[in-house]
Formats: C-alpha cells, structure tokens, sequence
C-alpha cells in the first residue's frame, strides 16, 4: 500500500476506531479525532512537500502531459477497464493539505459538540475519506464514487445535527448535488465512449481529441454538473440555506472543502478532456461566473444572519474560482487554484468562528451583537483578520488569488473576445469595493460601538482548542499570502499539461 | 530618472547603508511582529519604547542612505535609480514577475526621511500622549505597523509592491481612525476613509493591470530592439518611466479618444485622488479626524494622505509624455485647494479646520505636479519640496493642537483661548507652524509656496496660478483664525482656564518639528531633487513670485486679524450677513457628504443589494423550490427517506451508492 492509499485510509482507520469506542465515552471520542486528523494533516503535508519536490525537478518547457507522482494503479472491474488509479500532482497536493487543514481545525472547532458525537465524527471522517479520494482519483469512475461518498454524509450531518429547517436545506443541497451528479456522469459517459478507449483512465482520457459534438455538449453538462456544488449562478441556491443550517464544523468542511471540489473537477476533468468545449463555452460561464462575483456580494450587504452573510460572500468568492478557470490562461487557472485554496481556509475561519461566537451568545443576527471586540478579543481579532483576506488585502492569501484571477481576466485568452472578457473583468473587480463594504459593516455590527446587549457582558472566555485552531488558520493565510511562491511554485508545474491540451501558451 | 544598466550591475558594491536599505521598512515590521505576537500578549509595559526604537533605527539608516547617496553623487548632478534587495516575489508567467526590492533615488530618499522622521517624533510623542490609554499597546503596534507599510510604499520599484503596501497603509489607518471601537463615530469614519479610498483603489488596480499588460507585450520587443536595459519586468517604474516604453505605447491605436497611455495613468490618478482625498472623494478625510490626534499628524497630514502625490510625482515622466493626465491633475489639484480653504475658514473644529488644510495643501502639491511638463519640470520639484516642508508643519500643527485637545478635553476652538500663556512651548511650536504654513519668509512654507507659483506663471497657467495666488491668502487667514481664538484672548471655558503644559515627551517633538519648519525650505531643493539640471537650477528669491505671495499672506494675516483678535462678534456677524446663505452651504462643505449619502444608502444599499437579496431568495430560490415540490408531488416515497433514524438514512446511503455503482455498471457492461 502506497503513501496515497494510506492516506485515503486513514479517515477511514480514525472512523472504525471512533466505531469501536463506546457513545458515552466523550474525552476518548474527542482524543481520537484529534490524532486521527493531525494524522490526516501531516502525511497531506508530507505528501505535497513530496510533490514539491519532484515537480521542481521538472523542466517546465516540455511539460505537455500530467505527470504523477506517488502513483498506485490497481485493476478493479478488468471487464469495463475501470481502475484504482491514484496519484498526486501539484493541484491535487495543494487540495490535501487544504483538506488536512480544515479537517484538522473543524475537529477543533467541534470540541464542545455534545450531542451524538461518535457519530457525528464518523460521518465526519467519511466524508474527509470522499473528500481525498476526489483529489487523488484519476480514473473517472473512482472519482465519482469518491465524489459521492463525499457528498452524501452531508444530508446526515445536516438534517441530525443542523439548527434551524435543516431537513429542508439537508434535502435541498442533497437533491441539488445530485441533480450536479446527473450531468457529471451523463459527460463521463460521453468522454468514455467518445474516446474510443473505453476507459476511465484520465491520463489515457487526456491523450484524445474528442469530436467536437461531444465536447459541445459533454463540456457544459459537466461545467454545471460540478458548477453546482461550486455555487455557479444560478445553482447556488442550496448554499445559503445549506451552510445556515449545518454544524459549526460541518460548515468548514462544506465551505471550505467540498465546494472547492466543483472548481477541482471542472478544471481536472471538464477543461483538461474537453478544450474545445471549454473555448466554446467560455463567455457564457465567464458572464455567469460574473454575476456570481458581484451579484453575490451584494447580495451579503443585506444580510441579518452570520451564516447567510457568509454563504452569499462565499457565492461572491466561489464565482472568483470558476471565472478563473473560465479565462482559460496560466493566471486565471492558478488564480483559481489559489482561491480554491484561500477561499478553504478563509471560509473555513469564519465559520469555526461563527460557531464560536454563536456558542456564546446564541444568536447569529447581526443587529443583535455589538461591541463584542470588548469581551472576546480573540475572536474578534481573528475574525478582523479573515474579513481582511476576504476583501483581498494584500499581504493575506485572498489578495493573490483575486490577483491572479483579474490578471487572467484582463489578459484574456485567444479564442474569447479580449473587449468582452475584459469588460467582465472591470464588472467583477468593482466586487473588492463591494466586499470591503459588507465585510466593514458586518464586523462593525458584530464588534465595536457600543455593547448593546447586557447579557454579553461576560462570556466565556476563548478556549485553547479554539485559540489553535484560529491561529492555524491565520498562519496559513499570512503564510500564502507573504510568500506566494509556497503555492504557485506547487501548482503551476500541474497545470501546464491543461494549458498544452487548450493549445495555448501562456 | 532611469535606471542606467552599469548601475544596476554595480549594486553588488555599493556602501552598506544602500544595500541594507531594505532593513528600514522591515525593521517596523519587527517591530509590529514582536510587539503583536510577544509584547502585547505578555502586557510588557515597555512596549512603546520598543516601538520607537525600531523606528528610530530606520531613521539612522535612512539619514545615512542619504548621506551614502549624495556621497556617490553628490547634488546636481544626474542622480541613477539603484534598485537592491530584490527577490522574485510574484513570478505570474515566463515574461511577467513581479518582484519586492528598494528603489533607491532621490525622490524616495526624499520621502524615507519624511516618513521615518515624522513617524519617530510621532512616536515619540505618543509615549506622552496615550500614556494612561488603556488600548496603548494596540496603538503602538498598529503605528509600527503603518510605518513599515508606508515605507515599503516609498522604496517600491514596481507598481505591484506599491498597490501591495497601498493596500496596507489604507488597512492600518482604517484600524487606527477606528482605534476608539466603542465610539460609533470613530466605527464610521474608519469604515467611510477605508470604503471610500477602495473605490479609488479599483483605479489603481486597473491602472496596475493595464500597465501590466502593456509592459508584457511591449517589453519582449524592446528588450530585443536594445532599447530599454536587460532585466527589467513588465510592471517596473524602470520600465513604465521609459522613453522607449512610451513611445511604444503611444504607437499603439487609441481607445475611447484617449492614449493608451494617458488611460491607465488617468486610472492611476484615480487612486491618487482617492489616497490624497481630492475633490470629490476627499470626504473621507475630515471625518479620519475621529483617530488619536498624533495619528492624525503622521497618517493624514503627512504621510499617507500624499501617497497619491508620490505617486504621480515616481511615475512623472510618464505623465509627462502622456499630458492628458498632467492636465487633470492640474484641474483637481486646482479645485481641491480652493475648495477645501474656503471650507476651512467656517469650521470651529481644530483638528477639522487643519484636515480641511491638509486638503488644501495636498491640491497645491498635485496642481504643482500638473503644471510641470517634460520640458519644464519645476512643478515636479516643487511639488515634492512642497510636500517635504508640508510634512513638518503640518504635522507639528497636529501634534500641537493634540496637546491643546489633551490640556482643554475638547476640540472647538470656541472653547478654547488664552492658551499662550499656559502652554508657553506649545504656542511658540504652534505659532512657528502657523507662519510656516502663511508663507512667510524666511520659513520653510515660503519657499515651497514660492516654488509652486513660480511652476505655475513660468509654465503659462494663468488661471490655476491666480487660484493658488488667492488660496496663499486663504491659508493664512483660516490658519490665523485658529491660532488668535485658541491661543489669544482669554480662556472661554472652564478647562481652558485649567490647562497646563504637555510634558516633556511630547513638547520636544514639538520643538524639534518647530526647527525643521523653519530650516526645511533652506535646502537647495532642486539639486537634490530637480529632473532639468541643464537650467533653471538658479535657487533663490524670485521677487515677481515673492512679492505679490508674500502680499496675499500679509492680506489673509490682517483679515483674520481685524476679525478675531479681542471680541469682534459685530465685524463678523457683518460678514456672515453679507455672505447669507452660501455661509451655511459652507459650514456644511457644500453638501458633499450628503450626496455620497444618499447614493449609499439609497442607490446601492435599497436600490441594488435589497432587490437582489429578495430576487435570490424569492425568484431564483422559489424556482428550485418549485422543482422540488413538482418532484415530491411525484414520488411521494421520498417521504420515507425522513424516518429520523440513523440507521435508517445510513442504509439508504449505503443502497443509494451501491445502486449508482451497480447500475453504472450493468450500463457500461451491457454495451
């Protein structure tokens, strides 16, 4: 067994033993998903700093076809050609130590659930086994398997332990999932048997010129199909509802993991087999994806709840993924990457700090806090911190990503209009101003004047397992942010191969 | 201004203090790290002292930078751009990096010292002033922290690590306006000055990009063509200062009837704008007043407000070539400081009475710039000499008016007077900061003043010099105004009557900021500084420019004068009444708060985000609810899904997935 198959174990290992662990014992519980997730954390660390180490090997000049390291290949149904085909390259290892992250800090964040905790960590860990398995998998049938073990948890973990109408946005974001499912496998099946080869190997996959009928209609089944749970306009709806009713820690790993397996599958799968597709479709989805950028930002000014607030800026933030990917040149492609990676992180903060804050105060309207920056300092703090990255102050992870992507946009490609695809651009950089605006008022609101409320007096005080986790995550958008190159450095050997099947360059 | 290849190669030699210059704004950032990170979580009392060391070790080596430079090149002659400690920061594409580095040529020279000098005594000086403030700790570190990001500003060699550190002085003013977090007041401006130069920012950022790409698809060529020197990338001042990139560039067809050229350095200019808070969108900057007073001296009268004038001045020689953008400059820079006199002479707020001059003071220096051209740069030097002495005497009126507010606990001046007598070494400081802000020779303003006329009558523009002829009267005036009912008279109030000297730490920077106004304007500028070394070098008193400066200042001294000194209630309720109603239209600065106002809230908050809000939830929501109810109307079964058992929905997962493998496959395998 491989280091990548270990890794996919491992969840599942920290799973079977939670299993094995009696309900009541809660400490134990606790302590279990602690070790298991910092396990989970390491090894996707040392795995990337593996990756790393064999991509800046590379020439970058002839890269033309996706190189993989840790490779583990295995038959599985021999008669369909359907494999255990998994691997790293740039982009998968950055979506690990994302992934290993925000599992790791959403254990923390969870620490003072109570309620069915065994099996909320199961679930939890199931979902992080799909989760990985998405972004090692290249094999098209793996992946999906992987996808859905990753997706379905979610309707547990929200309709058992949400607040609010959880079983209608459980149904809601489930339906909507599979609903994405349904035109992602109807564009497997395209690419399966379009290629002649019958396969589902994604690097066999990605050798093939697909007739142009295919890719005219494989390309946007599978663009919506993973758009869907990348909040692509106007498929987004489930997130709103979604993310306000799902658990502290359920939320950061939606947020900031799973919804970044949209951007992951559509550049992976959809981009990279289907070129020609992608040119076609490109100024719809960039217009789309625009509307995503700006309408979702101002959708948040509105917004009376922490969560919905949230939801709608991750709208905003998710449309910058996509519109990269949609630029289809190296700076919008890493831009996206990059965001995929921030926009985790970012995400994942503010909703491990939203639980926080409401395991205080127990309300999440805005117009109902004020002045906590006096009784929760840390929180605040951190909170402050995420709000700058989220509105792309230089110095923090956003700010390189969001520069990538308007980079990308203004540059355009050959094969969109450069007056349109720049206009789009102009149109979604007005968002950093929109953002600054929702972002300031919405802290405002929750931090400073005056204290209004006499019960938050005295709260209690910020927790270590609380402080961690905040601190975590604050580190790793400093850390990108002040040296990029731990990122681009990463990624962009990767996705070279993508840029060679478009035919372009640069 | 460009950077010549031999020198660039010989960076590997130069004297320590140039290539350890990327130490002064790093040092800082020690500073706000240490402080942040270790300091303030163990509640170490010396923490502002740490503080100010640090800033005060920029300041050494800054002051031996420029000793080192002029040393190599001493001043008048042709002064080289050296760029050092450069790291690959930002590689984008084959062709397009963007890299962090100190640019080191006289200009930031210029403003190292300005920063790291004001920035120090601002220091200084707050060790006094927030002493018994509860939140001092957060103070310092947030102040080492803008001192870092403004100086980055000023070493950028490019355009990115400039929006970068842009990006950053705006972040730490925002948290320094809302220092006070309690105060709704305070909360609002600090979001208002943070919204309001981000709007402005989408300029810069545009203008970035642009310039960007030109520089990507332009510089291949001329590397090739040997005409711009090996090394540079696409986003370099090296670059975008280049004659050889200009005329590329304006080779290239125009868009919308302007230069690609003039386009993104008018974008710029819209950053400038925003940044230097020029007409229309200087309203940030009055309200930024709600800060601690001494972060009022260093951020908005003498650091970060000329940002935007940094700028256009680095960025000078392109546009020079463009001109379009140079005569906008012009306009704006004309308007803002009318604009913002006339409304300093109807405010009873000191420190608003001196934002108001800031601004007024800020348009000088830009229309300066907007009047030099290529082949008549005065305005350039002018425009920074101006900004140089600006600094200190603007500064010091801050620093000066916080130890009035600090001895009287309030900001009217109304409440205020008799205080020569009680702070004797604030009056002396304050009023050697009002005659320098006059133009009264032989004080640094008269110098600069004297400068910026003479641009503006040399270079033929008349109107923009008989603006800036009638705000070298207005400016004394109001300035006087505020001096003769703070200081003169007697006390109006109860706490007036009791106000008492500010201790030593604050009154020595007080006096040395009094030195520096008066000594400021005796550099020979233009050696230093000036971009035509060939003529017009002469330095000295040019009696056409002088005389009729000097005469308008002596007019604004009196007018005050007659106006306020003793009780002259009568002479000026005479005057209001002669000004009727355009005196409140100024009292209320022309009604433009109230029409930023109303496009927020109404335009963009009730006509735009509460639509879609309702749209998203209502329109396209209701749709995707419409389907699922169609659905669940169909199957019914789907209702069992909700038993509310665990094992129940586990198996259905289970099923659910072994059908969708099974069933993929038995499709697959039929075929």
């Amino acid at each position: 067994m491989g280091p990548v198959s270990f890794l996919l174990a491992l969840p599942l290992l920290t799973a079977l033993a939670l299993l094995l662990t009696p309900g009541h014992q809660a400490e134990r519980l606790r302590g279990i998903s602690f070790v298991g997730s910092l396990a989970q954390l390491l090894l996707s660390l040392g795995l990337a700093w593996g990756t790393w180490q064999a991509e800046s090997g590379l020439s970058m000049d002839g890269l033309r076809d996706t190189q993989l390291h840790f490779m583990e290949r295995l038959s599985w149904f021999p008669s369909l050609k359907i494999q255990y085909l998994v691997g790293l390259d740039g982009i998968s290892a950055s979506m690990l130590v994302l992934t290993g992250i925000i599992i790791f800090t959403a254990v923390l964040a969870s620490w003072q659930m109570q309620e069915r905790l065994k099996e909320f960590f199961v679930l939890l860990f199931l979902l992080v086994a799909g989760v990985f398995g998405v972004f090692v998998s290249f094999d098209l049938f793996l992946f999906l398997v992987f996808y859905e073990i990753a997706v379905l948890p979610m309707y547990l973990l929200i309709g058992v332990w949400g607040t609010g109408k959880r079983r209608y946005s459980a149904m809601k974001l489930t339906l909507m999932l599979l609903l994405g499912s349904a035109g992602i496998i109807a564009g497997f099946l395209g690419v399966y048997y379009g290629s002649g080869l019958q396969t589902f190997d994604l690097l066999a996959l990605g050798r093939v010129d697909y007739a142009p009928a295919l890719q005219h209609w494989a390309f946007p089944a599978i663009f919506i199909g993973f758009g869907v749970i990348g909040a692509l306009y106007p498929f987004h709806t489930w997130s709103p509802d979604g993310h306000a009713s799902a658990p502290t820690g359920v939320s950061m790993l939606h947020a900031g993991v799973l919804m970044k397996l949209g951007g992951y599958g559509a550049l992976r799968i959809g981009i990279y087999l289907l070129p020609e597709g992608a040119k076609e479709w490109a100024l719809v989805f960039l217009a789309l994806t625009t509307v995503n950028i700006v309408y979702g930002s101002l959708g948040a000014i509105r917004q009376r709840d922490l969560k919905y607030f949230t939801a709608y800026s991750s709208v905003s933030h998710c449309g910058f993924i996509l519109f990269g990917l949609c630029t289809l040149n190296l700076m919008g492609f890493k831009g996206a990457v990059i965001q995929m990676f921030s926009h985790g992180i970012m995400t994942g903060l503010f909703f491990g700090l939203i639980g926080m804050v409401y395991g205080r105060t127990h309300t999440r309207i805005l117009d109902e806090m004020g002045g906590l920056g006096r009784v929760m300092p840390w929180l605040a703090v951190s909170f402050y911190i995420g709000g700058l990255a989220s509105l792309g102050l230089p110095g923090l992870a956003g700010f390189i990503a969001e520069f990538h992507v308007f980079l990308g946009g203004f540059f355009g490609n050959p094969w969109t209009s450069q007056t349109v695809t720049r206009s789009l651009t102009v149109i979604a950089t007005a968002s950093i101003v929109v953002t600054a605006v929702y972002v300031l008022r919405g802290l405002a609101k929750v931090f400073q004047g005056p204290q209004t409320n006499p019960a938050f007096a005295d709260l209690p005080a910020v927790r270590w397992n609380e402080k961690l986790a905040t601190g975590i995550l604050i580190a790793v958008l400093a850390g990108v942010g002040l040296f990029p190159r731990l990122l681009t450095d990463l990624i962009t050997p990767s996705l070279l191969p993508i840029l060679a099947r478009l035919g372009g360059t640069s | 201004m460009t950077a010549a290849p031999e020198m660039l190669a010989q960076s590997g030699r130069l004297p320590f203090a140039l290539e350890a210059l990327w130490l002064v704004p790093l040092l800082p950032l020690a500073g706000f790290l240490l402080g942040g990170l270790v300091l303030r979580p163990l509640k170490l009392r010396w923490l502002p002292q740490v503080a100010a060391g640090f800033v005060l070790a920029s300041l050494l080596l800054s002051l031996a930078a420029v000793k080192a430079f002029f040393g190599l090149f001493p001043p008048g002659s042709e002064h080289p751009a050296l760029v050092t400690g450069a790291i690959d920061w930002l590689p984008v594409l084959p062709g397009l990096s963007f890299g962090l580095g100190t640019l080191i040529d006289p200009v930031s020279l210029l403003l190292l010292v300005v920063v790291c000098t004001v920035s120090f005594l601002v220091h200084l000086y707050s060790i006094g002033y927030m002493a018994d403030d509860p939140g001092k700790a957060r103070y310092f570190v947030f102040l080492n922290l803008f001192t870092f990001s403004m100086l980055g500003l000023v070493l950028a060699p490019n355009l990115l690590q400039l929006f970068v550190c842009w990006e950053l002085v705006g972040a730490s003013s925002f948290l320094l306006i809302g220092f006070y977090f309690d105060k709704p007041s305070a909360v609002s401006a600090s979001k208002k000055a943070f919204i309001v130069t981000r709007f402005a920012d989408l300029g810069l950022l545009l203008g970035l990009l642009s310039l960007a790409w030109l520089g990507f698809r332009l510089l291949p060529g001329l590397q090739a063509a040997g005409a711009v020197p090996p090394g540079l990338e696409a986003a370099d001042f090296a670059l975008l200062n280049h004659p050889a990139f200009h005329e590329a560039v304006l080779a290239l067809p125009p868009f919308v009837g302007l230069s690609l050229l003039s386009l993104p350095l008018l974008l710029l200019l819209m950053g400038a704008a925003g940044k230097s808070a020029m007409f229309p969108l200087h309203i940030w900057l009055p309200d930024a007043m709600e800060g601690p007073t001494p972060v009022s001296a260093l951020i908005h009268a003498a650091t970060m407000v000329v940002a935007g004038i940094y700028l256009v001045a680095r960025l000078f020689p392109a546009f020079a070539a463009a001109v379009t953008p140079l005569e906008v400059a012009a306009f704006l820079g004309a308007l803002t400081c009318l604009f913002a006199a006339v409304i300093a002479c109807s405010q009873d707020d000191i420190k608003r009475v001196l934002a108001f001059s800031t601004l007024s003071q800020l348009g000088y220096m830009l229309l300066a710039l907007g009047v030099a051209r290529a082949d008549h740069a005065l305005g350039h030097t002018a425009g920074l000499f101006h900004l140089f002495t600006h600094a200190f005497f603007k500064s010091l009126l801050f620093l000066g008016a916080g130890a009035v507010i600090h001895a009287v606990h309030s900001n009217d001046i109304w409440r205020m007077g008799g205080l020569r007598k009680k702070m004797p070494l604030t009056h002396i400081s304050f009023l050697v900061a009002v005659l320098a802000i006059a133009g009264l020779p032989p004080l640094a303003g008269f110098f600069s003043k004297d400068e910026i006329l003479r641009a503006a009558l040399e270079g033929g523009h008349t109107t923009v010099y008989g603006i800036a002829l009638a705000v070298a009267a207005l400016t004394p005036f109001y300035m006087a105004r505020i001096y003769l009912v703070a200081f003169g008279g007697t006390a109006r109030s109860e706490s007036a009557k009791q106000a008492h000297e500010a201790p030593a730490i604050m009154t020595i920077p007080l006096l040395l900021l009094a030195l520096l106004s008066v000594c400021a304007g005796w550099l020979p500028m233009a050696e230093y500084i000036g971009l035509d070394h060939g003529h017009a070098a002469h330095h000295g008193i040019h009696w056409n420019i002088a005389l009729p400066a000097t005469a308008a200042a002596l007019l604004g001294l009196a007018l005050a004068g007659w106006l306020y000194t003793g009780d002259r209630r009568a002479r000026r309720e005479a005057l209001a009444s002669l000004l009727g109603p355009l005196g409140g239209v100024i009292r209320n600065k022309f009604y433009i708060d109230e029409i930023w106002l109303f496009f927020a809230r109404r335009v963009i908050f009730r006509g735009i985000s509460a639509p879609i809000a309702w749209f998203d939830r209502t329109v396209v929501d209701g749709a995707v609810n419409a389907v699922g109810w169609l659905s669940r109307a169909l199957g019914a079964s789907l209702t069992l899904l909700q038993s509310g058992q665990l094992q129940g929905y586990a198996s259905w997962m289970l099923a659910g997935t072994m059908a969708l493998v099974l069933g993929l496959g038995m499709l697959l395998g039929g075929n």
